[in-house]
């Protein structure tokens, strides 16, 4: 019993170090892939308009509705210590350092990564990719490349935009319901923000995201049973797995960047 | 220029513990219809896939127009595979392209031709299946055996010397299916192709095959013409060609003896 119970750990653990090791040769693949994908923009304009452009609207209304909240509940605390004027720092440094990157990767995951999993992964069962390569085209050039960098460059412009939006919410709120000076709300958040320490450190979380989101993504896709199970199963795999490595990734990267 | 298109010998392949193959040889004459027919499961399709190399045998050579596919790099695999055409089950027509852009696409990924030319050649090709006033639709607007054709337009649109047709039959209404077997039989003699078809269908297939295999349990188990298959003095080609439901492929599923096993299971309950 046991020694069954064990048997099965270890089973489970090989089969996860080799799925581990064929997301990598696929990673390397994709990557060899982009140059020739460079060569036909085309390709990667339409997975972009897929992929970034359809997400937009949900990345705009939840940016703003999550501004909003970071206002109301930053101006309830502010208050307390006079301090209400420092808002727009609070709502942009919440913003740019953490909000605007992993909650516009968690939306990614559930907005963008399903769908390319979910389209990946019936192209399979369907015999599509099967077909490419019958018809001498390499669907990791043709299909999995764009679609991989279009994920990598959508991701840092949505949260970059989720931030925009955002500092807007939580503007609408703060200045415009609750009453916060509009001079002190843009002066203190110019004065705070760093470039180099908020900004930068934001885009490269995003960029970050962004690599493992639209990895995750295709990967699932293309390693996914081609079945409707399979399919489904994947699917919901992307949106975990994201979710659960971007919340791991953002611990280790903010420590390393922010960490004294 | 080689008699033989294909060539395999004594090939070996498993999925795991499950043999598929277990020492087949075959030969595909040029420019003939060549059928190769066997019961669900036979692996008749993972053939058509060893002979476009997406798979590899376990032992044993497939050598396609001379190139022995084991041996083949990538791009000299690429290379060979332009000069087949192959046509699946589904008809894996690419689901977010119209029909015409579905031929044309291999077309416009190997060669560089104008559009005006791509169009001629994507008229064309849909013409000779009977769709090109088809051209403007979308996959999912098109019935089982016009998936098909169109399938097959696209398999023959750069031309290739070999194409393999994997059950094109399977599902069809009678109307298609006549449609079909004409397609593959006279796009056959008329663009000077070979053509593999793999399927169950068997008095379909062997109205328009020149040569006929039979597979089962891994090996090839009677070959011929047609005419003399159909009389053919063994028991499971008999009862294949025929559709008897018993004879040397039992028509219960390994058991334990009838008696016993109602015996033991009164005890039980």
């Amino acid at each position: 019993m046991i020694l069954d119970r064990i048997q099965g750990l270890g089973r489970k653990a090989i089969g996860f170090v080799e799925r581990l090791g064929r997301a990598h040769l696929f990673l390397l693949r994709t990557i060899s892939g982009i140059p020739g994908v460079l060569l036909r923009p085309s390709l990667v304009i339409r997975q972009l308009y897929m992929v970034g452009v359809l997400t937009l609207l949900i990345i705009l209304v939840s940016g703003f509705f999550v501004g909003m909240v970071l206002g109301l509940q930053g101006y309830n605390t502010l208050s307390d210590f006079g301090a209400e004027e420092s808002l727009g720092v609070m709502v942009a440094l919440s913003l740019v350092r953490e909000l605007g990157p992993v909650v516009t990767a968690l939306l990614f995951a559930g907005r963008a990564g399903s769908a390319l999993t979910a389209e990946i992964g019936l192209m399979k069962a369907t015999e599509q990719l099967s077909g490419m390569e019958m018809m001498a085209v390499d669907p990791m050039r043709r299909v999995i490349a764009p679609r991989f960098l279009a994920g990598f460059i959508s991701m840092p412009l949505l949260a970059a935009i989720f931030s925009l939006v955002g500092v807007y919410g939580g503007y609408f709120v703060g200045v415009g319901l609750l009453g916060v000076d509009d001079g002190a709300f843009w002066s203190q958040m110019q004065d705070r923000v760093e470039l180099h320490d908020d900004i930068l450190n934001g885009v490269i979380k995003s960029f970050v995201f962004g690599f493992v989101a639209a990895w995750i993504a295709v990967f699932e896709g293309y390693d996914a049973v081609p079945t409707s199970e399979g399919v489904s199963r994947a699917t919901t795999r992307t949106v975990v797995h994201t979710s659960l490595t971007v919340l791991g990734l953002d611990f280790i990267l903010t420590a390393l960047m922010f960490g004294d | 220029m080689q008699d033989t298109v294909v060539q395999i010998r004594d090939l070996h392949f498993a999925r795991g513990e499950r043999v598929i193959f277990d020492g087949v040889d075959i030969d595909i004459r040029r420019g003939s219809v060549t059928a190769i027919m066997g019961p669900s499961g036979t692996g008749k399709t993972t053939l058509l896939k060893l002979i476009g190399g997406q798979i590899c045998p376990s032992s044993g050579s497939i050598i396609v127009d001379g190139e022995r596919i084991g041996d083949l790099g990538i791009s000299a695999l690429y290379e060979l595979r332009k000069r087949m055409g192959m046509m699946f089950q589904s008809g894996a027509l690419l689901t977010d392209l119209t029909v015409y852009d579905n031929v044309a696409f291999p077309i416009r990924e190997h060669t560089r031709l104008p559009e005006r030319l791509v169009r001629d050649l994507v008229l064309m090709k849909l013409h000779a299946v009977g769709l090109r006033g088809a051209a403007r639709l979308m996959p999912n607007e098109l019935s089982g055996g016009m998936a098909r054709r169109v399938a097959m337009a696209r398999a023959i649109a750069l031309d290739p010397m070999l194409v393999l047709y994997d059950e094109p039959f399977t599902g069809q209404d009678p109307i298609s299916m006549g449609v079909l077997l004409k397609l593959i039989r006279e796009l056959n003699d008329a663009l000077g192709l070979t053509s593999i078809v793999v399927s169950h269908d068997v008095k379909e297939t062997a109205s328009i095959a020149d040569y006929a295999y039979l597979l089962s349990d891994g090996k090839v188990v009677d070959e011929g013409v047609p005419e003399t298959l159909w009389n053919s003095a063994s028991a499971w080609s008999k009862q294949f060609l025929h559709g008897e439901p018993d004879g040397p492929v039992a028509f219960h599923y390994p058991a334990v003896g009838y008696k016993e096993d109602l015996f033991e299971g009164g005890q039980k309950g």
